[in-house]
């Protein structure tokens, strides 16, 4: 076979994916408006992915919150400008580091399991074994899964958020001395510079919440898409599991820059 | 029939040499196969399979055939099953045996549409089943029970969910009655029901976790049940329970049967008709006593090598 017609044939591989991605994607959704409805399904998958995650997600937005505090504090002290580190802690977490790294860190823990799951439920014909039950697995698996995603990782990100602040605060208190009413001053002066949509929901907390939405989305559909899609029995599985938590991490950050950049030219400054 | 007269059948009919100690490409002696066959005839003679399709056979209904495969073919990357044509009449079970990789699954998932044929139809009670949309498909599934390989219990949930699961999804029955039926399945199956009801699918053996998926996909009270190799990886004792099993719920129930199975043995325990698949086409479909009289030289060496 020629370079051309395979470089042709691996293309058309790529762009069969991507529609069957997205007609994933698009059935689940559909779905939640079909009957039936397996709320029970949903209710434990939010707390498989929600409340299990909360640990990895303070420790995350903790350490992330002491770490811009640190780092900034050394910045700011030449310039005598410490009473800023509330403003540069709180942009930072609310808008970019509180979704995308709680968004990651779902992708690790939660994207994986949930391709694992569904490659192991394909590979040993469970999957199979639902269809002939006469149950549509994306209703079954799939739905239950996007909409707990959906729902959980704006509760997780602003968990993430409050904690990163309060880490910001922990560090800004202790190596920096600055008083927390000063740190919690610039804080809240942070959130009204920017800006109000409807008059009182800041800015940042539109951009900084309509993301996780976006993030829980691609975290179960992703994982879903490469667990329902594996092949090859248990050693599919584990590259199931790989491609879910590279591929939804990739898109995490893609889709991060272009929600930034839609919402910054749509949002009223 | 007595199972021990089958395990006696089966000393009587030692391997003219070991296979440990046969030399690379040395078959079978013919006295051998003689005794096969003739071990086979004295099975059959017992099981009189005609009568009990007889029996189950509604003599009012009109003879459309449940299922019907016609000019069936598949191909994936490469040709999987090319111009298949068989009928299943109702009451009948039909065993599909044939080298693996001939696509004997592959049969079963087109019956139950899991797949769908490139060129042919598939026919469930006269029923086009190609075109059906989604919806429509999971309907004509409901009068199917199928028995996966590896059985496919559902590893989340206990014997008991399992088995109630298609209950739950397709009737309005209370939970009392699905505990009714669930514990008649599994009777049904010969397992205890107080002790393995609460038991993860991962806590049983594999002959258990075969009876229960046995019992699930009966717990509809199928017309069609299909067996993706039902005996595959069990011991001989395990085996004959199995092979009993699937006979007793043609026989009781009258379910029709299409059995997918590389265990010759077995095969003509359960077969009205014996099919062989063989270079992605039916080489042969008869009753086993044609089959066992058939000088079709890749069915004898097929046979001849159990």
């Amino acid at each position: 076979m020629s370079l051309l017609s395979r470089l042709n044939l691996a293309a058309k591989e790529k762009v069969l994916a991507v529609q069957q991605y997205f007609q994933l994607a698009w059935k689940s959704i559909r779905f939640v408006f079909a009957r039936p409805f397996y709320g029970s399904d949903m209710v434990q998958q939010m707390d498989v992915i929600g409340v299990q995650s909360l640990g990895i997600v303070v420790l995350t937005g903790l350490f992330t919150g002491m770490v811009l505090a640190l780092q900034s504090s050394v910045q700011m002290k030449q310039f005598g400008a410490t009473q800023y580190i509330g403003q540069l802690v709180s942009a930072s977490m609310i808008r970019e580091l509180g979704p995308v790294l709680a968004g990651l860190m779902v992708a690790g823990r939660v994207g994986s399991g949930i391709a694992a799951q569904l490659g192991s439920m394909k590979v040993t014909e469970q999957i199979d074994a639902l269809n002939t039950l006469g149950t549509d697995p994306i209703k079954k698996l799939v739905t239950p899964r996007l909409l707990a995603a959906m729902i959980m990782m704006p509760v997780l990100t602003i968990v993430a958020d409050v904690v990163g602040i309060l880490g910001g605060n922990l560090i800004a208190e202790l190596y920096v001395q600055l008083p927390s009413s000063f740190y919690w001053q610039s804080v809240w002066k942070q959130i009204a510079q920017g800006g109000f949509v409807l008059n009182y929901i800041p800015n940042d907390f539109v951009m900084g919440l309509s993301k996780p939405f976006v993030f829980g989305a691609i975290i179960a559909i992703t994982g879903c898409y490469f667990g329902l899609n594996t092949s090859g029995g248990t050693e599919g599985v584990g590259v199931s599991t790989t491609r879910t938590v590279v591929t939804s991490s990739v898109l995490i950050l893609v889709s991060d820059y272009f929600i930034t950049q839609t919402l910054l030219s749509v949002l009223p400054q | 029939m007595s199972d021990d007269r089958f395990d006696d059948d089966l000393r009587d009919v030692p391997a003219a040499v070991p296979p440990s100690e046969r030399r690379p490409g040395e078959r079978r002696s013919t006295e051998h196969r003689a005794r096969v066959r003739r071990a086979i005839r004295t099975e059959l003679a017992e099981d009189a399979p005609e009568d009990l399709i007889r029996r189950a056979r509604d003599e009012d209904e009109p003879q459309t055939s449940i299922i019907e495969l016609d000019n069936v073919s598949l191909a994936f990357d490469y040709p999987v099953l090319e111009d298949i044509s068989f009928t299943v009449e109702k009451g009948e079970s039909l065993v599909i045996v044939g080298e693996s990789g001939t696509g004997k699954s592959t049969i079963l998932k087109l019956i139950l549409r899991l797949l769908v044929p490139d060129k042919g139809r598939v026919l469930i009670q006269g029923e086009d089943i190609a075109h059906l949309s989604f919806d429509e498909a999971l309907r004509v599934r409901q009068r199917m029970g199928m028995v996966f390989q590896g059985a496919a219990l559902f590893d989340s949930l206990t014997v008991f969910d399992n088995i109630a699961y298609p209950l739950r999804e397709h009737t309005d029955l209370s939970e009392e009655e699905i505990e009714e039926r669930v514990r008649e399945k599994l009777e049904f199956v010969d397992l205890n029901a107080d002790k393995v009801m609460d038991s993860l699918p991962a806590e049983l053996s594999g002959g258990m976790k075969k009876r229960v998926g046995i019992a699930r996909g009966m717990a509809n009270d199928p017309q069609i049940m299909l067996y993706d190799e039902p005996t595959s990886g069990l011991d001989p004792l395990t085996t004959g329970t199995i092979t009993r099993l699937i006979m007793k719920l043609q026989r009781e129930l009258g379910v029709t049967s299409v059995v997918v199975s590389h265990d010759i043995r077995s095969s003509f325990r359960i077969g009205s008709r014996i099919a062989l698949l063989a270079e992605r086409n039916i080489r042969f479909i008869g009753t086993p006593e044609e089959m066992a009289s058939s000088d079709d030289r890749y069915l004898r060496d097929f046979l001849g090598g159990y």
